[in-house]
């Protein structure tokens, strides 16, 4: 028989009239993510979705923390609307846990009120089971070790752990996003945190060899892998930028250098950007972190822009920047130590806050129109599972 | 170029590789006929290699491979002579397998002493005699440094070492043997490391050579498989496939130096003539006494530096390209399917430096532009003129972007 995971989802139920809509979505993500296990099928009730799946529990679970818009996961066991059933289920239930010395209570939710008991009445009867039935466990009401639920709808539930999921809004529900993706901890962690609002992200790398190695893709590829599995695949843009670097580097503006590589990198994206339908651009730039993420600077990066940069991790500390990516999963890959083009060609000194003027000034020097079009003659597409 | 890091296993050991290990895939230590069948054949690969070095059998272990050659001779040498004293001499130019190993001993209450390097990488025999004291009990000298190819006084050393009875002298010959002759007969050298995959032998498969009367401490216990000092079943394939590697490179020993001398000698002169602001790093002087009557003296004839082959092992060479970036350098002549190493890792990694440029004191500027070249007797001269042309082409196009 498949395993039944009561799924529940938080933020999405408050959307009013476009909830269809979101969880759609949710069900449709959920489906994608357990697309390897046998005998899948979803429900939906009103707060909460049902999925049946087979497989091992953990691997189940996993794939299900991995999708944006789960609050929580429980694993459960389905009964039949009598007391005996409920019963049954709830003992079967807590002898998988190691619940010697522990205490424990029951927690009855009855939204069917044709069930003729009352909640207080099944926690007491299912409790007064268990402790029959089992030695070495006490009842605690106030601070149980293990709470086992009781929910009583069409049909009837136990379950007793709650994991939680990875919240946020069901992937896809707002949209798609490029993703300026370098070899480095932030920029992984500001795709996974607007993936986590529902964006859908096509991560853009900007590749220079052999100024950088190959293998500097190869780690933007395994990053790709560990931001897919929230999404189920992605598509990477590697930009062969080379030649755009060679440009650049040659005509004297080293102090500038890296501003001018940076809105090389804007201006290319947002016709990426433009080619397969994103709105918006995304960075791992956070405030003040190295010279080029300086008020100025960003200003000068932001100006070329014509649709919206995000920057989600804007107001976070490296500190924080990095228990978030060893969460996610992507610490490890960020700081295997290849460089990315910018820790090779960035200038001695470079400006911590470029003059604006001085940045046209600068650009005048080449024909930019031409230089984005350098960019995007080499662009090759990566699919990412 | 980059032979030293490892080589194409030849046909011939592959296919021993091979049948041994779909046909006599016996273990040597079963008493039916697959085992004796294993047991001959691993009784020849360790005669051929005896005979290599000039030794008796007997003393002739299978290991893993270099690494753990130089950790068995030295962490083994080091515990069964602790209660002789506890002094350890090195050099600052070892392998990692060797200096991480004298590290770790420090930490547990070994006294180690480091010597230093000239400028084109040697070693100074007087330094070593003064160094030596009476609870001195290892010397550990690399035969050959894999980064620049200076070939050390080892038969000196020895006869130094000698002089203190109770030390043992160990030798990392990684990137000596099948390259260069080797001390005949290992005179006066206790323990020898060798490595399979440097000589067109299989990857996983070494030898430590340990002089009869040599007592090491195990590192693995088992089975008790190489009379106790390495226990594990035989890798019987790498076995077989190294005796045939080696058998090969002693057939061929004068013949393949002698073309790798010439092929070096070519590109050397050539990059440090034709290109700008280039640095030779390694031997450069006369040390005539290294190679002794089997040397093959360096044509000294033609212009500008002239290389010094009788102390400079015959495959490496390593050059600084000033105001290039090793590793890019290295990246740009990968997309023309030449493949080298660098001197040093990043730039952007101060720890990823090269210890051993450092250690001839070369300057930032030198260490972050060394690319070692390692070559093997199979190029031709065309290979050597293609990388010079592919060379001055990328230097030059780097060195317009690149911040001196």
């Amino acid at each position: 028989m498949s395993n039944l995971y009561l799924v529940s989802f938080g933020e999405i139920a408050l959307k009013g009239e476009n909830r269809p809509f979101f969880e759609r979505i949710l069900i449709q993500r959920i489906k994608q993510a357990l697309s390897n296990f046998e005998n899948v099928s979803i429900r939906k009730t009103h707060g909460r979705i049902y999925c049946f799946a087979d497989g091992p529990k953990e691997e189940v679970i996993g794939r299900l923390k991995k999708v944006f818009g789960i609050v929580s996961i429980s694993p459960a066991y389905p009964c039949e609307l009598d007391m005996d059933s409920i019963k049954a289920a709830a003992l079967s239930a807590i002898k998988e846990m190691d619940y010697n010395g522990k205490t424990f209570k029951v927690e009855t939710r009855r939204p069917n009120k044709s069930f003729p008991l009352k909640s207080p009445d099944v926690s007491r009867e299912v409790g007064a089971h268990i402790l029959k039935n089992l030695k070495g466990i006490k009842v605690d009401v106030h601070h149980p070790d293990i709470e086992v639920n009781v929910e009583i709808r069409e049909k009837g539930f136990v379950y007793y752990e709650r994991m939680p999921g990875p919240g946020g809004l069901p992937l896809g529900c707002n949209g798609k996003a490029v993703l300026l993706l370098s070899g480095g901890i932030d920029s992984p962690v500001a795709g996974y945190m607007i993936m986590k609002r529902g964006v859908e992200i096509e991560p853009v790398y900007f590749h220079s060899f052999p100024f950088t190695s190959d293998r500097a893709k190869e780690k933007v590829i395994d990053l790709c892998r560990v931001l897919a599995a929230y999404s189920g695949g992605m598509r990477l843009h590697v930009v062969n930028f080379t030649d755009v670097l060679k440009q650049l580097g040659t005509k004297g503006t080293d102090e500038l250098l890296t501003i001018l590589m940076r809105r090389m990198m804007v201006r290319i994206s947002q016709e990426i950007a433009a080619r397969v339908g994103a709105k918006a651009l995304v960075t791992g730039e956070s405030i003040g972190q190295v010279a080029s993420q300086t008020m100025e600077a960003l200003n000068a990066t932001n100006e070329v822009a014509k649709i919206p940069i995000f920057r989600p991790v804007i107001g976070f500390d490296k500190v924080e920047i990095m228990d978030m990516a060893k969460k996610i999963g992507t610490y490890d890959i960020s700081i295997e130590p290849y460089a990315d083009c910018c820790t090779v060609f960035v200038p001695e000194h470079p400006l911590t806050r470029p003059e604006i003027d001085a940045v046209h000034e600068a650009e005048e020097k080449f024909d930019i129109e031409e230089l984005t079009k350098t960019g995007l003659e080499d662009v090759e597409v990566i699919e990412v599972v | 170029m980059d032979n030293s890091a490892t080589t194409r296993v030849s046909d011939r050991a592959a296919r021993t590789v091979y049948e041994v290990m779909t046909e006599q895939y016996g273990n040597p230590s079963s008493l039916h006929g697959k085992g004796i069948e294993a047991g001959k054949l691993m009784r020849k690969a360790r005669e051929t290699i005896a005979q290599a070095l000039r030794v008796k059998p007997a003393e002739v272990y299978f290991t893993s491979g270099g690494t753990e050659s130089n950790n068995l001779a030295i962490k083994g040498a080091a515990y069964s002579m602790q209660k002789m004293g506890k002094h350890l001499i090195t050099t600052t130019i070892e392998h990692p397998s060797v200096l991480d190993t004298f590290k770790q001993l420090e930490k547990e209450g070994f006294i180690a002493t480091y010597l230093g390097v000239n400028k084109e990488g040697f070693i100074d025999v007087e330094e070593l005699q003064k160094a030596l004291r009476p609870d001195t009990i290892l010397v550990s000298i690399m035969y050959v440094n894999n980064e620049v190819g200076s070939i050390q006084p080892v038969e000196e050393a020895a006869a130094h070492i000698n002089r203190n009875r109770k030390t043992l002298f160990h030798v990392d010959a990684v990137q000596a043997f099948g390259k260069i002759p080797l001390v005949p007969g290992l005179k006066g050298i206790d323990m020898l490391s060798i490595s399979g995959h440097k000589i067109y032998g299989p990857k996983g498969i070494g030898a430590l050579f340990v002089r009869e009367n040599v007592r090491l401490y195990p590192l693995l216990n088992g089975g008790g498989q190489e009379k106790g000092i390495r226990s594990g079943t035989e890798n019987l394939p790498g076995i077989a496939g190294f005796g045939v590697a080696v058998e090969d490179a002693m057939n061929n020993l004068f013949e393949w130096q002698k073309a790798m001398e010439e092929l070096k000698k070519r590109l050397c002169n050539r990059i440090l003539q034709e290109i700008p602001d280039t640095v030779l790093n390694g031997p450069r002087e006369d040390y005539s006494r290294t190679l002794g009557k089997t040397s093959i003296k360096s044509d000294r004839e033609g212009s500008g530096v002239s290389l010094n082959v009788n102390a400079a092992a015959p495959h490496i060479l390593n050059i600084s390209f000033l105001g290039v970036k090793g590793e890019i350098l290295l990246h740009a002549l990968e997309a023309h399917g030449i493949y080298v190493s660098t001197g040093s890792a990043c730039s952007s990694h101060k720890s990823g430096k090269s210890h051993v440029l450092s250690a001839m004191e070369k300057n930032t500027e030198e260490i972050d532009g060394a690319i070692r070249f390692s070559l093997s007797p199979f190029l031709s001269i065309d290979d050597i003129d293609y990388t010079v042309e592919i060379l001055k082409k990328e230097v030059a196009e780097i060195r317009k972007y690149v911040r001196r």
